[in-house]
């Protein structure tokens, strides 16, 4: 059992770009899932792993918009609150461990566009898509709340965009790109979250998108395994697979589809290597 | 006499004991899978499981697995050098001793014609076997209490593991010193091995003996001329050599025998050995006895956890088996507290104190639940709670030493525990992902009844409360609620509101129904309108505050920067603090 899909095709394409990078097994849940339960459990969780990566003097990537939004969210409090950061730590000096603050989490699209840069990152590429439409999902918390993410404008963001035209695809328009993925209630509720899904496949589809482009893997859960579940259950007549963004650029970077994991996505995409050239 | 008597009562409890434990595997369950097949069925159904595996190729997966992961315990050492190393010292050194010189009668002395447990090499692994478990000891109770940083929880099971074993071996080298210099001992070993012994060669020998061997005898101390020495010498070489090397090999022994020296005689005639003798006898046929009830039965239940582990799987074994093999993972549970150490979630416990979050914790509870203790519905809550707080990261599973299948044992106990229709808040939480993902393998009539239980008692939790004034079913309400809302870091800004509908507008669950006013009771704007006016009642029984997305729509959106998302968010954990009151 190698790494999955989101932790292969990350690490595959960092590894291929030179960035140094640790996984380390102290690092936890950032606590999103709590976050309906118990707000302080759900900070906690991620204060321990800003904590962790301060410890090991590392800046700490994330390839999850919910593991993004929740990291800045406490680095946010922890700023903010004194009185709370003193009581998290007093917690963590069990574990032997201390936040101090001031760390800066960020998303693997951050490094990508703002650290390396597109025109770094087009000197590596060896092959592009020619003709391939993609509708890109930015996801909710890479963007949103604005004041807490800093990632790019909320509501005409552009930098997904354009790390997705370097590749030589298409970012077609489509006005549900903004819109959340349904995952948050799989489980809960999920007639609300297979239409909220079906709504923006449709939307995407309709849009002449050939594949979806995600970065989050919560959405890519979405729209890969609720997509199965509602072709199967619902009889819908639309599909459209996703593909992760490191997936995507490793196939430009002249990375293996193995490395890349593609044949774990719960939709094939198989049909994607046509569009594929060499510059 | 008191030997065989205790040795016979011990074995018989052990006997028993290990039926009894047995006959658990196939009387309890713990997970969906066991519910509603009998004990015969779960016997049949194991004993086909085992003759088809025996006649597959999966038998060399079992043969590899019990070299490899119950032999050379490889699982431990990929995880933990140091756990692994105070495991094989305690582990080795104990197995040592059991094949060797506990059961000498069947290996041993069968194997060696010659053998005398007082004879090299036996001797020697003798004290080799009980100072590796000691070793093994110490490092194991270093680990458990004075290593920095992150300790494993020690309960009394683990104390009581580590208590016997240090009597047995402690017992063991202090009976072996007493009885290197027990004048007693060597007088009835004289005795016994001396034919027709006159007292001039009975003198020779004792010089020897206290000359090389350590021994003490009364009135008799040296320096010993070469001609008695060189005499007790050839006595020696006749009558006691071919079943008694020198004690010094018996090292740890030996050592213990110089400090107990000079007050040997007096020790003696205290009984000392005897007393040690009666202990370390004693202590074993205990121990012996309580294996099926105690931790050490992960002795014979943590090796076929590991072994049916390989050969299962979750997708493809009869369910009656799965039910079988949980509670077989129950009793190999070793409480070493590996899961624990990588748990996701773990930290979590330093603000809900509920030691159920904890995997290595857990196993404690599901015993009590398999064993149909009757607990009550708070401490069922407890588990339950405990249960799903879990994000099935599955991090725990891979390194459990053991082989325990922890995620599919979580995932399969909670949905048991979830027939006992009591609410579990965390599942209207995005830890009812892998639930929903996972629907296939649940009860389909089974599926949404804990949902719409769980979505009824949080809509009522203020509704149903004393607090609340059924004489003003419009009035102004509890107005504690609306000061914690006040003081709130995220939830403080409801009052900017000039209700723009802004935020309802953008909400993609609002947008996706004809009349949204149906589905999800009040909506955004109309919620933060609410809290102005303290309808409390209106506010919790709104579905709005579960079926948000936390997407961030509306808070994005609204020309007046209140902080509806996360002022929803706070709602929904006042409405959890309501009904999860009894939680610890």
């Amino acid at each position: 059992m190698g790494p999955g899909q989101y932790t292969g095709s990350t690490q595959a394409v960092l590894s291929d770009l030179g960035i140094g990078f640790l996984s380390l097994k102290e690092f936890g849940c950032c606590g999103y899932p709590l976050r309906n339960f118990h707000f302080k459990a759900y900070l906690l969780a991620s204060v321990r792993n800003l904590a962790v990566a301060e410890k090991n003097s590392l800046s700490l990537i994330t390839m999850c918009n919910c593991c993004f939004g929740s990291l800045k969210l406490a680095e946010h409090f922890m700023k903010k609150d004194e009185r709370l950061r003193k009581e998290f730590n007093t917690t963590l000096a069990k574990e032997g461990l201390h936040y101090e603050g001031g760390m800066e989490p960020k998303h693997v699209l951050q490094v990508l566009h703002d650290d390396i840069g597109i025109e770094r990152l087009r000197a590596n590429i060896r092959q592009t898509f020619r003709g391939l439409k993609l509708a890109v999902h930015y996801g909710c918390h890479i963007l949103r709340p604005s004041e807490i993410v800093h990632f790019d404008h909320p509501f005409t963001p552009t930098k997904f965009d354009r790390l997705v035209s370097l590749t030589g695809a298409d970012s077609v328009p489509w006005s549900s790109k903004l819109d959340c993925c349904g995952s948050p209630l799989t489980g809960i509720n999920d007639d609300l979250s297979m239409d909220l899904t079906e709504k923006k496949l449709r939307n995407a589809k309709g849009a002449g998108a050939d594949y979806l482009c995600v970065s989050c893997p919560y959405c890519f859960t979405q729209f890969g395994r609720v997509q199965n579940m509602i072709l199967s259950q619902r009889g819908s007549d639309v599909s459209l697979p996703p593909i992760l963004y490191s997936q995507l650029l490793g196939l430009c970077l002249g990375l293996k589809p193995q490395d890349l994991r593609l044949e774990m996505n719960a939709l094939p995409v198989n049909g994607i290597f046509r569009f594929l050239s060499e510059n | 006499m008191l030997y065989s008597l205790s040795l016979y009562i011990s074995l018989t409890i052990f006997f028993l004991g290990l039926l009894y434990k047995v006959s658990t595997w196939f009387r309890y369950s713990i997970g969906i899978e066991g519910s509603g097949i009998s004990t015969s069925g779960r016997l049949l159904a194991a004993a086909h499981g085992i003759v088809t595996t025996l006649l597959s190729r999966k038998i060399l997966t079992l043969f590899r697995v019990f070299i490899l992961d119950v032999l050379l315990q490889a699982r431990t050492f990929r995880e933990d050098f140091y756990r692994w190393l105070m495991h094989m010292f305690i582990y080795g050194g104990f197995m040592l001793l059991l094949l060797m010189h506990a059961l000498s009668k069947f290996t041993t002395a069968v194997l060696f014609s010659d053998y005398y447990s007082t004879l090299n090499p036996f001797l020697f692994l003798r004290d080799f076997g009980a100072l590796a478990v000691i070793l093994g000891l110490f490092l194991a109770m270093f680990r458990r209490h004075f290593r920095k940083g992150w300790r494993p929880a020690t309960n009394a099971m683990d104390l009581y593991a580590l208590l016997i074993l240090a009597i047995i071996m402690t017992s063991g080298i202090l009976l072996e010193g007493a009885k290197t210099v027990s004048p007693s001992a060597f007088q009835g070993m004289v005795q016994e091995y001396l034919t027709q012994p006159d007292e001039e060669e009975i003198r020779a020998l004792s010089s020897y003996w206290v000359e090389e061997y350590g021994a003490v005898v009364p009135h008799l101390k040296g320096p010993f001329d070469s001609k008695t020495l060189e005499e007790g010498r050839k006595i020696h070489e006749i009558n006691c050599m071919q079943c008694h090397s020198n004690p010094k090999w018996g090292f740890a022994g030996y050592a213990v025998s110089r400090i107990m020296k000079p007050v040997a005689e007096e020790l003696d005639q205290a009984g000392l050995p005897s007393l040690l003798w009666h202990m370390h006898f004693l202590a074993s046929f205990i121990g012996l006895a309580l294996i099926p009830f105690s931790k050490m039965f992960h002795i014979f239940a943590s090796p076929l956890s590991l072994m049916v582990n390989a050969v299962m799987d979750r997708s493809t074994s009869a369910p009656a088996n799965i039910a079988t093999k949980q509670i077989i993972e129950l009793d190999a549970c070793t409480h070493c507290g590996t899961c624990t150490l990588r748990c996701s979630v773990a930290v979590v416990f330093g603000e809900i104190p509920n030691v159920n979050i904890l995997p290595s914790e857990k196993i404690a509870s599901l015993k009590a639940l398999a064993s149909g203790r009757n607990l009550s519905s708070d401490q069922i809550q407890i588990i339950q709670q405990g249960l799903f707080l879990c994000t099935n990261c599955n991090r725990c599973t891979p390194v459990c030493p053991v082989g325990i299948e922890l995620r599919d044992l979580w995932a399969s106990t909670r949905e048991r525990l979830l027939q006992k229709s009591l609410p579990e808040s965390m599942l209207l939480s995005p830890l009812s992902l892998y639930r929903g993902l996972t629907r296939e393998l649940i009860d389909q009539t089974q599926y949404r009844i804990p949902l719409d239980l769980t979505k009824k008692a949080l809509t009522s939790c203020y509704s149903q409360t004393e607090e609340r004034n059924p004489s003003l079913p419009h009035g102004l309400g509890e107005q504690a609620l609306f000061s914690t809302l006040k003081a709130s870091i995220q939830a403080n800004s409801f009052s900017l509101c000039y209700g723009c509908t802004t935020c309802s507008n953008s909400c993609p669950v609002v947008r996706n129904y004809g009349k949204p006013g149906d589905v999800v009771g009040l909506m955004p704007h109309q919620l933060m309108h609410a809290i102005a006016l303290r309808q409390w009642d209106m506010i919790f029984e709104s579905m709005m505050l579960w079926y948000c997305l936390g997407c961030y729509q509306c808070q994005e959106n609204c020309p007046q920067k209140v902080q509806i998302a996360d002022i929803l968010y706070e709602l929904k954990n006042v409405a959890v603090s309501r009904i999860d009151k009894k939680s610890p």
